[in-house]
């Protein structure tokens, strides 16, 4: 379910900026719902990015990393058509994972 | 308590170790040929840091060291946020050899918010969205040339993030 990742990585000189947008609760675990129950903390860990099996950014996030992530960096050594994968893991296990083409 | 003792102990047993291994890789390519950035080529995902409460905690357990303010970062958050869910927070920096950059937010539930690892290639600098609490100071974190160095940012919030 590649769905829930949306990536955009463009080259740009010798960098290519990638800009990330992911669905995902972020649950802190510290929020009631309308019933006065907790829900229970539901949140990305780890998101990579792996451009030519080398890892070239990897970001660790805790609970106050805003629901739907957004994150961009850039990163060199890139060129168009280049296949760049991105996966995440959460805190209960899932993961999802897409692969972009640099433009 | 004292069942996160162990793992934080042997945490940093191994970042020493790591540094250590760095600088001996320095002088010695050939048998160290890419973790150059090692202490933070550590994959693992810091579960102790993440649950410290404060902001010198959180440091501590992802780093173990202190850090200084640099002049060299931008820290760009805005001066008032008035949805406190979604907080747009960049940083860039022109210090050498970066290998991670991370967010604290010193007045959330739990400080720090998140880390970056930057490999060699990856330019320093990186934009997300953090949930705050309340308002508090945001404290930009970048390790650099295996030192620690930091900004600092006030940032107002009006409405807190955390759906209370």
């Amino acid at each position: 379910m590649a769905a829930s990742i949306r990536v955009r990585a463009v080259l740009n000189g010798e960098v290519a900026e990638v800009q990330t947008l992911i669905q995902h609760p972020m649950d802190t675990g510290l929020v009631k719902d309308a019933k006065g129950e907790v829900i229970p903390a539901h949140y990305i860990q780890q998101l990579t990015f792996t451009h030519k099996e080398r890892t070239v950014f990897l970001a660790d996030w805790g609970t106050a990393v805003s629901k739907d992530p957004y994150v961009k960096f850039a990163f060199k050594g890139a060129a168009k058509g280049d296949e760049l994968k991105v996966s995440w893991v959460d805190n209960k296990g899932a993961t999802d994972s897409l692969t972009a083409t640099i433009q | 308590m004292t069942a996160s003792f162990g793992p934080l102990a042997h945490r940093r047993l191994f970042l020493k170790g790591a540094g250590l291994v760095a600088l001996i890789g320095l002088g010695n390519a050939v048998l160290h040929a890419t973790p150059v950035f090692a202490a933070t080529n550590d994959n693992k995902y810091p579960e102790d840091a993440f649950k410290q409460k404060n902001a010198g905690e959180a440091i501590k357990a992802l780093y173990g060291r202190d850090h200084e303010a640099s002049d060299k970062i931008k820290l760009d958050a805005p001066e008032i946020a008035e949805n406190g869910g979604v907080v747009p927070i960049a940083v860039t920096t022109s210090l050498p050899n970066v290998t991670s950059i991370s967010f604290i937010v010193s007045e959330n539930p739990f400080a720090l918010a998140a880390s970056y690892h930057i490999p060699e290639g990856t330019v320093p600098a990186v934009a997300n969205r953090l949930k705050m609490a309340k308002t508090s100071s945001v404290i930009a974190l970048v390790e650099s040339g295996g030192k620690l160095y930091s900004a600092t940012k006030e940032v107002k919030v009006t409405v807190g993030g955390c759906g209370g």
